[in-house]
């Protein structure tokens, strides 16, 4: 027994470890003042920081970033949570295949998505003559391939863990059924809808492969901003820029849990 | 004028009958116990009468009125769910208030009636908690006070007590009959626990197979089972098959049981309670005799499992004092049991 719990608790700390060392690692060499990454450090500084703040396209990239995911999941989610719902509630025939092309955009792998998006915004810039290559409803568009799985998958194993008697109860004690999926099943569902909100925010904000066609001048994703530096430079400003993400995106979670518990939605 | 009456309801799945033809009637403030084995359309039925299970067939009045064809929010029942089924979003005064905020019952009004209610189920205490940081028990209660608010028609209970452990169980069980009978609530329980039904209800209904195999009191179903299956279901019986014989039963391996003069004629089972036969040593030379084959000690009771030929044969009595002579009584000894002819009853299967 005793052996056992030490294997166990080893095996979390190994676990914790491998997940966090490197995020410790790149919070530590972003403030390294060598622009090549050396160890011991010949000192501390914050002028990767101020470089990645000053420059344009990291700001820019942020922005278009932010607004692409925020876009893209207040579309995704609200669709997402109608599908799930006919998807688990309705009799509807082919369900199972619905459901599998809904999830279609995460299990394809993103590059041959983008290249297909790329191809399909092409033909369509050339049909319609007007740009979607480049611009953010193309991005907000090709995001929302993101942002509907995802809320698909979260959402709908929400639902099929949630107890149907609930809402015969309110129809019992006199709710009609508006009334019903108002104050009961909506309300029952807003983990499930808060956790699919988070992770589809998350991952267009974050997403590479599927973007990386569709940007254009002046109209590009913090990644691909960072994936651009890289090309030229290896400077811990990448750091700089991926700490500042990773503090960002933890304080969204922390002001999340503060409405709903995320311990208890993942 | 019933306050509850099932017309006999029908209730097919695809090819399947989940009920095949149910009627009943329940009086005003009577509790009466839907009791049966496991399938037989127990939930089926209560769910027709909240309206949740469209029925295949036949009618369901409330007060004299046809709600058949009413959506459950059209129907004056309230449902207690086996699972509690409380909005976890919502505090315990908020769950108890929904059917009246509904009703569109005032505020003040709501709010004093939801206390009225939780004080009713002594929960008066835990109104601002949410369901998950009570217990069983408490959720329980909830769930009951959350219905009986209302004041329904009629009062639905499926499995009240299943998910709470022994102990409470009696306790719950002897507050909901309290409860139902001064507030004088139709009630319609489902249970497949048979103590549970005999203690609690008015009368009860045993079914089989989607259909009602006999109806009455406890007293009825006990004492004049009308087959072999009530008379196994309810309570414990020995049933043994055979056939009457002169003044008695001749069993299928040639031992004669004392039967009074008019037994059902026809019967091929002979039913009696194992508390009804007395047990006694060889030499009492009255009786028939056995074998002793089992003693299981419960307590302030023993059952012996005795021999007759090859017929098994169940007998619970008082466990004996030390000077008792049945005393130090062991397995393997001959033994004889006697019991009053109008104790049994010959039963068709
Ligand atoms: N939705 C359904 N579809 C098909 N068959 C059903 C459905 N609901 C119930 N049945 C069938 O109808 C029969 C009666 O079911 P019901 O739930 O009423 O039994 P019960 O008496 O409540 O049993 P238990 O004591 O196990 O709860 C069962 O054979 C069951 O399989
Ligand atoms: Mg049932």
């Amino acid at each position: 027994m005793r052996l056992t719990g030490a294997i166990y608790r080893g095996g979390i700390v190994l676990a914790y470890t491998v997940m966090l060392l490197p995020v410790v690692l790149l919070a530590v060499t972003s403030v390294f003042r060598d622009a090549i990454i050396a160890f011991p450090p010949s000192g501390l500084s914050l002028e990767w920081y101020r470089n990645a703040l000053g420059r344009d396209e990291f700001l820019d990239g942020f922005v278009t970033s932010f607004k692409v995911a925020a876009i893209a999941t207040l579309i995704g989610v609200p669709a997402g949570t109608a599908a799930s719902l006919a998807l688990v509630r309705s009799n509807l025939r082919a369900k199972q295949a619905i459901t599998t092309f809904l999830l279609g955009p995460i299990i394809v792998p993103g590059i041959v998505a983008g290249t297909a998006l790329y191809l399909t915004y092409l033909l369509a810039q050339t049909r319609l003559d007007r740009d979607i290559v480049g611009t953010l409803p193309g991005l907000v568009a090709a995001h929302v391939l993101l942002t509907i799985p995802w809320t698909v998958r979260v959402v709908t194993a929400g639902l099929q863990g949630l107890d149907r008697s609930v809402e015969e109860a309110a129809l019992n004690l006199g709710a009609r059924h508006a009334t019903v999926f108002w104050r009961v099943t909506l309300p029952m569902m807003r983990p499930a809808i808060v956790a699919a909100s988070m992770f589809s925010f998350i991952q267009s904000f974050e997403n590479l492969e599927l973007t990386l066609l569709l940007v254009g001048p002046g109209m590009s994703t913090l990644p691909i901003a960072m994936l651009n530096y890289l090309e030229f430079q290896i400077d811990p400003t990448l750091a700089a820029v991926a700490t500042i993400q990773i503090v960002v995106i933890a304080a969204m979670m922390l002001v999340t849990d503060r409405y709903v518990k995320l311990s208890r939605i993942v | 004028m019933k306050s509850l009456e099932l017309v006999n309801i029908r209730k097919d799945y695809g090819g399947a009958v989940a009920v095949a033809g149910m009627s009943m009637q329940i009086a005003r403030g009577e509790l009466v116990s839907l009791l049966g084995p496991s399938g037989c359309g127990k939930t089926t039925t209560l769910r027709m009468v909240a309206g949740f299970v469209a029925p295949s067939a036949g009618s369901v009045l409330i007060d004299g009125r046809d709600v058949t064809r009413l959506a459950p929010y059209e129907r004056d029942t309230a449902l207690v769910f086996q699972s509690y089924a409380l909005f976890p979003h919502m505090t315990v005064a908020q769950n108890v208030g929904f059917g009246l905020e509904m009703r569109k019952v005032g505020r003040a009004e709501r709010e004093a009636q939801s206390l009225e209610a939780l004080r009713r189920v002594r929960l008066e205490h835990l109104a601002d908690r949410y369901p998950r940081q009570l217990s069983g028990g408490q959720q329980q209660r909830v769930a009951l006070a959350r219905g009986l608010v209302l004041n329904p028609a009629v009062f639905l209970l499926d499995e009240p007590l299943s998910n709470l452990d022994a102990k409470l169980r009696g306790e719950v069980r002897s507050e909901i009959r309290a409860l139902q009978q001064s507030l004088e609530l139709t009630t319609l329980m489902v249970t497949h626990d048979q103590e549970e039904a005999l203690t609690m209800s008015d009368r009860l209904v045993l079914m089989e197979g989607g259909r009602v195999r006999q109806a009455g009191t406890a007293q009825d179903l006990y004492e004049r089972p009308a087959d072999a299956f009530v008379a196994e279901f309810v309570g414990r019986s020995n049933v043994i098959e055979g056939r009457a014989e002169g003044g008695g039963f001749r069993t299928a391996c040639g031992t004669l049981l004392p039967a009074a003069a008019a037994g059902a004629a026809g019967g091929s089972f002979y039913a009696i309670r194992p508390e009804k036969i007395v047990l006694a040593r060889e030499d009492a030379g009255e009786g028939v005799g056995g074998a002793l084959r089992e003693i299981l000690y419960l307590g302030a009771q023993t059952e012996y499992t005795v021999m007759l030929g090859q017929t098994p044969v169940t007998v619970i009595a008082a466990t004996p004092g030390p000077d008792d002579a049945l005393a130090g009584l062991r397995t393997g000894d001959p033994v004889r049991l006697s019991w009053p002819g109008a104790s049994a009853r010959l039963l068709g299967a």
